[in-house]
């Protein structure tokens, strides 16, 4: 196994096209396990800690362009207001030397199902910047990035720079199911994000399907229902038949496999309890009623 | 051997942390735990040294048609391939019978058995060396639970067995079978009020000890080899070793290195006879460290049990009878399933009194993962489901369930269902009382300012929920678990004391083979030797085969046992020290005749306080040693037939009290405090049996609500052989655990004490399902408890 360390983005790019066999490394917090467990000897490694600017961030007026490599832990300490879904997804990454250590590229890199930032980053609708020397820059909606189990849109000779993420313009929530109470890699796990500006809510699942999705129907029907009742103008409390429907549309998004981790039918009824506990959480934040929590029991 | 060796233990000398019995002396190795310094087996190190690797079966039963190791010898580095037609002596081991091949040949019994060996001068090389050995196997059926091992037609997982239970088991697949009939349970369970029948299962627990397997073997210039290792029972690894190598026990020097845990998971051998054995081979020093995924095939695992229970009652509460059948999967390989077989029968009743019991234990053969010793050895497995079924005799009898335990709860002098009498105290019912009136812990303690602390909710930092669903449960569990190696074992241990002056202050050294896993006998031996010997500087040499065997860490036995040995070796110290101060002193003051003379604070004093002479110029330069055996009181075995006998050398009683909150609609579960009240007789370390008490409760804890070995039963193999996805409590699962204990002095033990590692480990599991099934009100029959089980998915 040869191991590259290019010293600038560029050569990275120009190493990743000589090498497309090539899997990049940051925090290896993943592809270290993969290597341990004998899973896979990528014939070079390509190590991106010395490019300094993978592991910055900018915040923009409309979104966060985020290093691949900023580690979970500057997310969660800086990135708070602007990315709260993902800063809530980072706190549920294994323990705190992992995310001293692992970023969202690795995640994205990585492509597996049960990573936890992807159900922030579909509900945030967010775009992954990938580069090639031979064709430049481009953008890929996160809503195509995931091609199939561990599988991602990236050509050979492409790696992750950053991700650029709208900046929280509503409540955004995120929970994960496990068996312990940390440090545990999620049965599955659900996002959500308000949107007020366009009046829609998207939605995230990780680790219920062969890749991340969202809960299209669920949503559809949510941003229907709630146009309809002018829930977005008038605040009112979300119905119980409206949370009870978006839940069974989001457990229905799902297409789990059993596993060591749980069962298919777990991780479906599963989904729709977060569904519709983060749907009530978000939507009482944005009533602006802080105690509205307690209106739960109603759903 | 020339070269270097680094990374074994040495001597340690405690005179700074002062300390007699009683008192909360510190460990010596604690800090250098704690900072990362201290020594780990797999921190050993030589220079000429090479790395020894396994390969290990890929299927779980199948006939080994042919072993192709060319490919991997040809590799440059490597120095040896060994399979089982390399093996230079006896080709089995094993605790309690020899029936474990070294290297398999015939036949794999189990997912994970070791088939090859390769040394080579490089711990890489030496893996792609092993993964390049071609092995075809021809699948053989399975056998993984009770059904398929003792059907007509059953392939026997041991063929022509001649071990001296195969004589009395009603088939070839069951290991050992041990029934016990007192009273007569059918003409009791006429006078039963209320009748319960229970149906319960226990996953396979995994002692997930620190510090992987790993040890070095030195080749000798005598034809010996000098073999580093952490163990729990040095001499027993002699025993089974040497034959193996074919050498004699003597040639076999064996130290002990530096132990992470081991809860059981290190009372069979190994890799020391696989290192050994390359070490011999090659001429060369040979390492070998398993990694965590070998560490799951690598050690045996606590038996996954089902369990089928009846209990009877009178209206008032008393138990009329009870009848139970215990079957415990031994896997492939026997290891200790015959003593836990005696273990889950013996005490199957639970600390209760009841006269009219119909019990069955047997222990198979199966194709599953072999299991042995784990803390609470078959105790546990029956505790979980007795304790059920006490709850579900309340929940009958419509009585509050502390009460219904505390009516038929044990005492001094109540019989065993063995006919055994427990003559030392017993309080059962005081131990449930004590955790009963502790205050409740505050409800909805997640509640804050900021919105909820899901730091304190079921899904911790997964953020599940904000107190929807949140409901929570309360349960109680008691046990009996026996310390000590029972049914007529000839069970002792050995310790050498030196006493001398060293730099003009009398030093005393001890020298035991006993292995420190962490319970901490390195401080609590400096402890006593320094109560009976008055001495402040203690050195511990480190253990190894030059002594006498101080028998196994485990059983709870180590301290009532090594510790017994030291007291009474120190003793016999002090009889030679007093005889030479006699000799030298005598005439010089009229209390020398005095037999009531004590060893304090470095001088020898009267029981009055007054002081005769100082050590130092007792023994000027005169060294006092004494190398001693100690023994408990002799147990017998148990009738094969009736399971009558004194088997047992001690008992020991813990309870718990578990406050559980339980997201009911995602079945996920916080254990938000659990309160444990044990009798320990006497706490020579109190902090030590705090730690002990705490740590045995969070074991029992992670086998309620995470810790399992995965078997497939189509295929036998392990499913989730990894920390990713074998669960252990983190500190955010782990509660707060108020501990109260009593020391009601057993008058048969050194001190007064009893082991105290393993009896919280029993009650700890069902007082957690206890309280689970009060939040939910579900039956709950399997441990661990899964979201499935709690969310009807």
């Amino acid at each position: 196994m040869d191991f590259l360390r290019p010293a600038s983005w560029e050569e990275a790019l120009a190493a990743k096209a000589e090498h497309p066999t090539a899997v990049p490394i940051a925090g290896g917090t993943d592809v270290m396990v993969e290597i341990n467990f004998d899973h896979r000897r990528p014939e070079y490694l390509l190590d991106l800690n010395r490019i300094a600017e993978l592991s910055q961030w900018e915040v923009g007026e409309e979104k966060v362009v985020l290093g691949a490599s900023v580690p979970y832990t500057q997310i969660i300490e800086n990135l708070k207001t602007e990315l709260p879904g993902l800063a809530r997804a980072s706190h549920t990454v294994a323990s705190p030397q992992i995310r001293n250590r692992g970023g969202v590229g690795g995640n994205l890199g990585c492509a597996s199902p049960a990573g936890d930032s992807h159900p922030a980053l579909l509900a945030s609708g967010a775009h992954v910047e990938v580069e090639s020397q031979a064709r430049g820059v481009r953008l890929i909606p996160i809503d195509e990035f995931y091609k199939g189990v561990k599988r991602n849109a990236l050509e050979a000779d492409e790696l992750i720079k950053s991700v650029h993420i709208p900046k929280a313009t509503g409540p955004q929530e995120f929970s994960k199911v496990g068996t312990r109470n940390a440090m545990v890699i999620a049965v599955c796990a659900f996002g959500l994000a308000l949107h007020p500006e366009k009046r829609i809510v998207r939605t995230g699942i990780g680790s219920a399907a062969p890749t991340p999705v969202r809960a299209k129907e669920a949503e559809e029907f949510l941003n229907a229902a709630l146009e309809e009742g002018g829930f977005w103008d008038n605040g009112k409390i979300i119905t119980p038949s409206i949370a009870k429907q978006f839940a069974t549309l989001a457990s229905g998004a799902c297409n789990p496999i059993d596993d060591v981790r749980g069962s298919a039918n777990y991780r479906r009824h599963a989904v729709g309890v977060m569904a519709r506990r983060t749907l009530m959480w978000t939507w009482e934040s944005y009533r602006g009623n802080a105690e509205g929590r307690t209106l739960e029991g109603a759903a | 051997m020339a070269g270097t060796t680094t990374g074994i233990p040495r001597d340690v000398t405690q005179g700074l942390t002062q300390g007699g019995i009683g008192e909360s002396t510190l460990r010596p190795d604690g800090t250098l735990k704690v900072t990362g310094e201290f020594a780990y087996s797999s921190d050993m190190w030589h220079d000429e040294m090479l790395w020894g690797q396994t390969l290990r079966s890929t299927v779980a039963h199948a006939e080994i048609v042919s072993i192709d190791t060319s490919e991997a010898l040809a590799m440059s580095g490597v120095y040896a391939v060994l399979t089982a037609d390399d093996l230079p002596a006896a080709k089995n081991y094993g605790l309690e019978f020899r029936d474990t091949p070294v290297l398999a040949y015939g036949k794999v019994r189990h997912h994970g058995e070791p088939v090859a060996l390769v040394a080579a001068d490089h711990p890489e090389t030496a893996r792609r060396a092993a993964a390049k050995i071609k092995v075809e196997y021809k699948e053989l059926p399975l056998i993984t639970d009770e059904a398929s091992a003792t059907a007509p037609d059953a392939v026997l997982v041991h063929e022509g067995r001649d071990d001296k239970h195969s004589k009395h088991v009603p088939h070839p697949n069951i290991v050992h079978r041990q029934p016990i009939v007192r009273g007569n349970a059918d003409e009791a369970a006429k006078r039963a009020d209320v009748i319960v029948k229970g149906e319960y299962t226990f996953g396979m627990q995994d002692q997930a000890f620190l510090g992987p397997e790993s040890g070095l073997a030195v080749p000798a210039e005598d034809g010996g080899i000098d073999l580093y290792v952490a163990t729990q029972w040095l001499h027993a690894d002699r025993e089974q070793i040497a034959p193996c190598l074919g050498l004699p026990e003597d040639k076999v020097r064996m130290t002990m290195a530096g132990v992470g845990g081991a809860f059981g998971g290190r009372e069979d051998i190994s890799m020391q006879i696989l290192a050994s054995i390359l070490a011999l081979r090659t001429g060369k020093p040979v390492k070998m460290v398993y990694n965590r995924y070998e560490s799951f095939f690598g050690h045996v695992h606590r038996h996954p049990a089902k369990l089928y229970y009846e209990h009877g009652a009178t209206k008032d509460g008393k138990i009329t009878h009870m009848k139970c059948k215990i079957v415990l999967d031994g896997g492939a390989y026997a290891s200790s399933t015959v003593s836990v077989v005696g273990n889950a029968s013996s005490l199957s009743v639970g600390p209760y009194d009841i006269n009219d019991v119909e019990i069955e234990a047997i222990g198979l053969y199966t194709n599953n993962p072999p299991c042995g010793a784990m803390r609470g050895f078959g105790a546990v497995q029956a505790c979980f489901a007795y304790e059920a079924q006490m709850d579900k005799l309340a929940a009958a009898l419509d009585m509050d369930p502390v009460e219904l335990r505390q009516i038929n709860a044990m005492e001094q002098g109540t019989l065993m269902p063995t006919g055994q009498v427990v003559d030392s105290p017993a309080p059962v019912a005081e131990l449930l009382r004590r955790v009963k009136a502790r205050p409740m812990p505050p409800e909805r303690q997640w509640e804050s300012s900021e919105g909820a602390d899901v730091r304190a909710l079921p899904g911790g930092l997964s953020n599940t929920t904000h107190g929807e669903g949140v409901v929570r449960g309360v349960g109680y569990a008691v046990g009996i678990k026996n310390v000590g190696f029972s049914e007529g074992f000839d069970d002792y241990s050995t310790a050498k004391i030196r006493l001398e002056v060293i730099n003009g202050e009398a030093v005393a050294t001890v020298h035991t083979a006993m292995a420190e896993v962490g319970q901490g006998g390195v401080t609590v031996h400096a402890q006593i030797a320094r109560t009976e010997l008055g001495v402040q500087q203690v050195t511990i040499h480190p253990a190894d085969t030059q002594v006498g065997s101080a028998g196994s860490t485990s059983a709870g036995r180590q301290t009532y046992m090594t510790g017994g040995a030291i007291k009474n070796s120190c003793e016999l110290v002090r009889e030679k020290v007093l005889e030479i101060g006699r000799r030298k002193f005598g005439s010089y003051h009229p209390a020398w005749a005095n037999a009531e003379l004590l060893l304090e604070g470095g001088k020898v004093v009267t029981d009055g306080g007054e002081v005769l002479a100082s050590l130092v110029d007792v023994l000027e330069d005169e060294a006092v040693e004494i190398e001693e055996e100690f023994r408990h009181r002799p147990t017998e075995a148990f009738d094969l037939r009736t399971g009558q006998g004194n088997g047992h050398v001690q008992y020991a009683f813990a309870a718990h009290r578990a406050v559980v909150e339980v997201d009911t609609e995602l079945g996920l579960v916080k254990v938000v405090e659990l309160a444990c009240a044990q009798d320990v007789g006497k706490a020579l370390n109190p902090l030590s049996v705090i730690g002990q008490i705490q740590g045995g409760t969070t074991q029992g804890l992670g086998v309620a609500v995470m810790e399992e070995i995965i078997v497939d039963p189509k295929t036998a193999k392990v499913r989730n052989p990894s920390f990713t996805d074998y669960l252990l409590p983190t500190i955010l699962d782990t509660p707060t655990i108020p501990v109260e204990y009593l020391e009601l002095a057993d008058p048969n033990a050194p001190y007064g004490l009893r082991g105290i590692g393993e009896a919280p480990t029993l009650s700890s599991t069902p007082a957690v399902l206890a309280a689970i099934r009060n939040a939910t009100g579900l039956e709950l029959t399997k441990t661990p408890v899964r979201p499935e089980h709690l969310t009807g998915t």
